[in-house]
């Protein structure tokens, strides 16, 4: 009876299985592997078969070359920048909007507003924002603040470039975290809290001695999903700064990007989106590793 | 005691109306600018509200510079990548939740590989891929690799949601001899509607903004969807913000009524994620 059951099973199974994994292996798993293969040839997009093969060539090529080292730097600055303010920022809200306080429903809705308003038009408007010529983020620091002189041409500078899209991705980010956060916060039972409050501990204390560490679940999560869209950072790269000046602002995927669709070189195109997977997947264990609960905890 | 409880509430207001302001400020701009005849997009100090204001940004972003038809292609875009992902990713979350196969741990990780793989290094094969299929400038290239890269993500979460549903119901269907097809549309999918409008609402929203791939697959202008009609729009006539922000207002439209006809449900998708992860 139960093997009958079993086996009755499998027709079933294979049909509600087919069309799910007939996409993933024609749009992911098939080009997963095509990619790997492409980044050892020299690749012929027009006519495949004259491509040639050239090893670890177009990876040695990348890692040599100071676009795509500084197209490295970039992209860990802008993670590390925008990972830490969005936690610490989210953490804060998420702690202020958990008290029993009038308002806090508009809050949240107006939190996350930024949240569900589209990458591409963020971008565009952060860079309307930091024009160099009547943009508003000059006009607030010469002529409100009087904190500079002259206007700062953002987008002409390679580092100052960096700002808006830093600053876009914390605008778009708090609101995202402070939810997450806020679900964490609520899975902590209050008579937890309470005990600790009539025992003495501060808020301080119950902060870094209880919240945190009933937390960890929570902040692996944030930690990791942020740090991989930090390292992804596609978007808000291409429309602000477009990689200028002379291709020092680039992410890594828009350094991809150009490289395949602009200059047709799809050999080094797939080095690079290897490369950045395999840096991906080795921080993905160590950030794993180091969250890991310690021992005899 | 109690005073210090009361600094703490008047701190907390002080630092949520900051934060509203961050917030609200590039919001405000955005709107108003949609509103300024093009003489003042640079106009400083900015005004409140736009004197004169002018709807002509919004009559020529929907006329002359055909963002109506962007609009048209994002949505049916949208609308045949929400119906496929819910579609696709129930049917497989209903047999790793319910279904005994062979091979159905391995076929669960390499599902789960899905969700690892940064999206955009895959856009280089996708691209080769689309073009052996026909698919490269057709607005079904959009689609089903929208529907591919999301169904890792909702088909876990489906998973989740489906396993909740209480056996003993499934079972007395299956006593009265009812097959696995009959169980899933009768009393799986009719249970889970709370989760299904989590997928809904991931779908819409990741296919209605996406913009790397149809801009890697998309070449022609009649076939562009909003996201990519709007940059370009932007990088072609670099100072006519006014018009680029109507036309984006427009584009947020639908984004807003999701939000508003589903706010409950997007606090409870993103907790079950965030919990889950």
């Amino acid at each position: 009876m139960r093997i009958k059951k079993a086996r009755n099973q499998i027709i079933p199974a294979i049909i509600f299985l087919l069309p799910g994994f007939a996409l993933l292996v024609v749009f992911f798993l098939g080009p997963l592997l095509y990619s790997f293969r492409i980044s050892f040839f020299d690749w012929n997009f027009v006519h495949p078969e004259r491509s040639v093969f050239v090893g670890f060539n177009n990876y040695i090529t990348q890692l040599k070359s100071q676009i795509f080292q500084r197209a490295v730097l970039n992209t860990a600055v802008y993670t590390v920048i925008t990972v830490t303010v969005k936690m610490v920022l989210g953490f804060a809200i998420a702690v202020i909007l958990n008290q029993s306080l009038r308002g806090r429903t508009f809050f949240r809705v107006a939190y996350y507003l930024p949240v569900i308003t589209s990458w591409v038009i963020v971008s565009l408007l952060f860079t309307y924002m930091f024009s160099g010529m009547g943009g508003l983020v000059n006009y607030f620091l010469k002529d409100v603040l009087h904190a500079i002189s002259k206007n700062i041409m953002w987008l002409a500078d390679d580092i100052l470039a960096l700002v808006p899209v830093v600053l876009v991705d914390i605008w778009k980010g708090v609101g995202w975290a402070t939810v997450i956060f806020l679900a964490g916060l609520q899975g902590i039972p209050t008579e937890l809290l309470e005990a600790a409050q009539v025992d003495g501990a501060n808020r301080w204390q119950r902060l870094m001695r209880i919240m945190l560490p009933m937390m960890r679940g929570t902040l692996v999560f944030l930690l990791v999903v942020l740090v991989l869209g930090g390292l992804n950072a596609y978007v808000p790269f291409q429309l602000i700064t477009r990689g200028a000046p002379q291709d020092m602002t680039h992410s890594i995927l828009t350094l991809m990007y150009r490289a395949t669709f602009s200059r047709m070189d799809f050999g080094n195109g797939a080095a690079i989106s290897y490369l950045l997977t395999i840096f991906v997947f080795v921080l993905s264990l160590v950030q794993l590793k180091l969250l890991r609960k310690p021992a005899g905890e | 005691m109690k005073k210090s409880r009361l600094t703490m509430r008047i701190l907390s207001y002080f630092i949520l109306l900051l934060g509203l302001g961050v917030v609200a400020v590039p919001i405000w701009y955005m709107v108003s600018t949609a509103f300024k005849p093009q003489t003042m997009v640079f106009e400083l100090p900015p005004q409140i509200w736009p004197n004169p204001s002018t709807l002509d940004n919004f009559v020529k972003a929907l006329t002359t510079d055909r963002f109506g038809l962007y609009f048209w292609n994002s949505l049916k875009v949208t609308l045949a990548t929400t119906t496929l992902t819910v579609l696709v990713s129930s049917m497989l979350a209903y047999a790793f939740a319910r279904l005994k196969f062979p091979g159905k741990e391995i076929l669960f990780y390499i599902l789960l590989l899905g969700m690892m793989v940064p999206p955009v290094m895959l856009i280089i094969p996708q691209f080769i891929v689309a073009h052996k299929l026909d698919l490269y400038n057709n607005l079904w290239g959009l689609v089903l690799v929208y529907v591919t890269m999301n169904i890792s993500m909702q088909t876990f979460l489906l998973r989740g949601v489906f396993e909740d549903v209480p056996r003993d119901l499934e079972e007395a269907a299956m006593i009265d001899g009812g097959s696995p097809f009959t169980i899933f549309t009768k009393i799986v999918l009719p249970l889970s509607g709370p989760g299904l409008a989590v997928v809904v609402i991931n779908s819409f929203l990741y296919s209605w903004e996406e913009y790397t791939w149809a801009n890697v697959n998309i070449g022609d202008s009649i076939n562009r969807t909003l996201p990519i009609g709007i940059a370009l729009f932007q990088s072609e006539h670099l100072t006519e913000w006014g018009q680029v922000f109507a036309a984006s207002l427009i584009a947020l439209i639908p984004v807003v009524l999701v939000f508003i006809l589903f706010q409950r449900y997007f606090v409870q998708g993103i907790s079950t994620t965030g919990i889950k992860g």
